[in-house]
């Protein structure tokens, strides 16, 4: 009787195509997975418990660095929970701010999955026009917050700081051009044979395993799910813009590619909406809780001055009790849980991160496939390991 | 008070015992379940065809050191026909276990192994239960509110293995 033996390989956790530190032990038979064991940590910084041990404000930096591909969009999400703690209203434009950088940053961290993704598998070409236009959107994010990869542009209550002169002609001419360059990828890719070999019927997750194992975000939609928080829960006037929420049919790599093209797009048509509708107004909410006074006031009245003092050392204190709020980061639905005992730290902040959940269900969409799909496919889920070991 | 949530209502004519209190806080639903019963209850909330809550959005563990029982799990369902978010709470004491869910939501394989390591709370039945962020050997649960911030081995100087 002839014997089976499987063979175990370590791919990572130094390998340049888990896109961060992830080890994944497989075992095969031949050249075909039988078992996938991800093994994750690598990374884990404690975010959860640093932030037991700060101020309020003081999180918002941690979060910039979890998906550091998604700054803004960890920014609102935990801004987000806060204020539904605190019960305060955002101002309309700050508002729209907010959904304007958050877009552009779901653009460029998009663009990072598709150069890296294709370059995994082999395309050496479309990494250098999806970086010549990431570098226009962290352009634009250093005027505007004066941060590349962790602007901390957010502030609870609103943005730091408003729009500087001339850049809203910047990101107009951005918006203008970039359906142009999604064009450009798709004649490298969309039809190319060797992208569709490798892409079409590979890493397939059916509707009801996706939802099963708690996969969010575009790799749920190229499932087929049409969910998404922006339209399921709308937070910072999302009901106000109009976008589709693309859907794939299959399940397979190709479909999560089509699904964050056209998610490109629509961002990109949110940011042009935004700008063409921009409120005036304040930035900030007027809640002297929380928001740090007028620098002018600061200098020039006392009561400002140590308004300004007590907000910076001590922070607020919330009310007793629990959120929870999410958003639709450029990986999925990111969530913060928030209890708050009453004092000026939180008891407890929970971050529902999306990659986590949707690598957790990387072993059912790999187990059966051939060895070189493992590639394809954890570039498809877009992985963070910033965010999957916190 | 308006009139209570529809798995609210289902689930006190289904387990009345079960359900110790129900809040709400900005709009979402709270329940503070029995622990003997999470599993059914869980099961009851994802089968029944009105609820559907088909998706585990998030588990999660809070340190209460030192009320008793200490531990609290989190559990966030989300329903698609509903659009809509529950939460549901269990206690355990240091050194129980809770039943796992891992059976009915994939999603609760790793966040269990996440809450076990942090926190020290053992699941029953969970297939894999092993350490997920943290080594295997590693000392000590960190998001337990007895656990140093800076680390237990913070002042001691480090002396690699040769």
């Amino acid at each position: 009787m002839a014997e089976t033996r499987w063979m175990t390989i370590n791919m990572g956790p130094q390998h340049p195509a888990t896109h961060g530190v992830l080890r994944l032990v497989l075992e095969l038979d031949g050249e075909i997975i039988v078992k996938a064991i991800p093994h994750i940590g690598h990374l884990h910084r404690g975010v959860e418990k640093l932030a037991e041990n700060r101020t309020y404000h003081q999180v918002i930096p941690l979060t910039d660095r979890l998906d550091y591909t998604n700054a803004m969009g960890n920014n609102l999400a935990y801004v987000l929970a806060v204020e539904k703690l605190l019960g305060i209203e955002v101002p309309k434009r700050a508002q729209y701010l907010r959904v304007m950088m958050a877009e552009l940053q779901r653009i460029a961290a998009h663009l990072i999955w598709l150069g890296t993704h294709v370059l995994d598998i082999g395309a050496t070409t479309p990494i250098f026009y999806t970086f010549r236009e990431r570098e226009e959107v962290l352009r634009i994010f250093e005027e505007v917050a004066g941060g590349r990869l962790t602007p901390t542009y957010l502030r609870i209550g609103g943005v730091a700081k408003d729009l500087p002169d001339g850049i809203e002609e910047k990101i107009r001419d951005f918006v203008k051009t970039f359906p142009q360059r999604i064009n450009e990828y798709e004649t490298l890719l969309t039809q190319n044979i060797i992208w569709l070999k490798r892409t079409k019927e590979v890493g397939i997750i059916s509707k009801e395993d996706a939802i099963n194992w708690g996969v969010t975000g575009p790799t749920l939609r190229g499932s087929g799910v049409k969910w998404d928080i922006r339209k399921a829960f709308p937070y910072s006037s999302y009901d106000e813009f109009e976008f589709d929420i693309p859907v794939g049919t299959v399940g397979d790599v190709y479909d999560r590619y089509i699904v964050r093209l056209r998610e490109m797009e629509w961002s990109n048509s949110i940011v042009r909406q935004a700008l063409d509708r921009l409120p005036k107004g304040p930035i900030l909410s007027d809640d002297p809780r929380v928001v740090l006074p007028d620098k002018e006031m600061v200098l020039t009245d006392i009561a400002s001055l140590i308004r300004q003092f007590k907000i910076v050392s001590e922070g607020f204190t919330p009310p007793k009790g629990e959120v929870y709020a999410s958003v639709e980061a450029a990986k999925g639905e990111l969530g913060f849980y928030i209890i708050s005992d009453g004092s000026n730290r939180p008891f407890r902040l929970r971050i529902r991160p999306p990659s986590f959940l949707n690598l957790g269900a990387l072993p059912k969409m790999i187990e059966g496939s051939l060895i070189a799909d493992v590639i394809s496919t954890i570039g498809s889920i877009d992985i963070v390991l910033g965010e999957i070991d916190r | 008070m308006s009139e209570p949530h529809l798995a609210i209502s289902k689930l006190k004519e289904k387990f009345p015992n079960s359900i110790l209190e129900v809040e709400t806080f900005r709009g979402e639903i709270t329940a503070k379940i029995a622990k003997r019963d999470i599993y059914e209850i869980c099961r009851f909330l994802y089968s029944d065809p009105e609820l559907q809550y088909h998706m585990l959005t998030d588990l999660c563990g809070v340190d209460y050191f030192p009320e008793t029982p200490r531990f609290e799990i989190v559990y966030l369902l989300h329903s698609f026909k509903l659009n809509h978010r529950l939460r549901l709470k269990v206690r355990v004491q240091e050194g129980e276990s809770v039943s796992s869910v891992e059976s009915i939501w994939k999603a609760a394989n790793w966040l269990e192994r996440e809450v076990y390591d942090l926190f020290g709370v053992p699941f029953e039945n969970h297939p894999d239960l092993r350490r997920i962020l943290l080594w295997d050997g590693y000392e000590g649960h960190p998001l337990r509110k007895d656990f140093p911030v800076e680390g237990p081995d913070f002042d001691k100087p480090y002396k690699p293995e040769v």
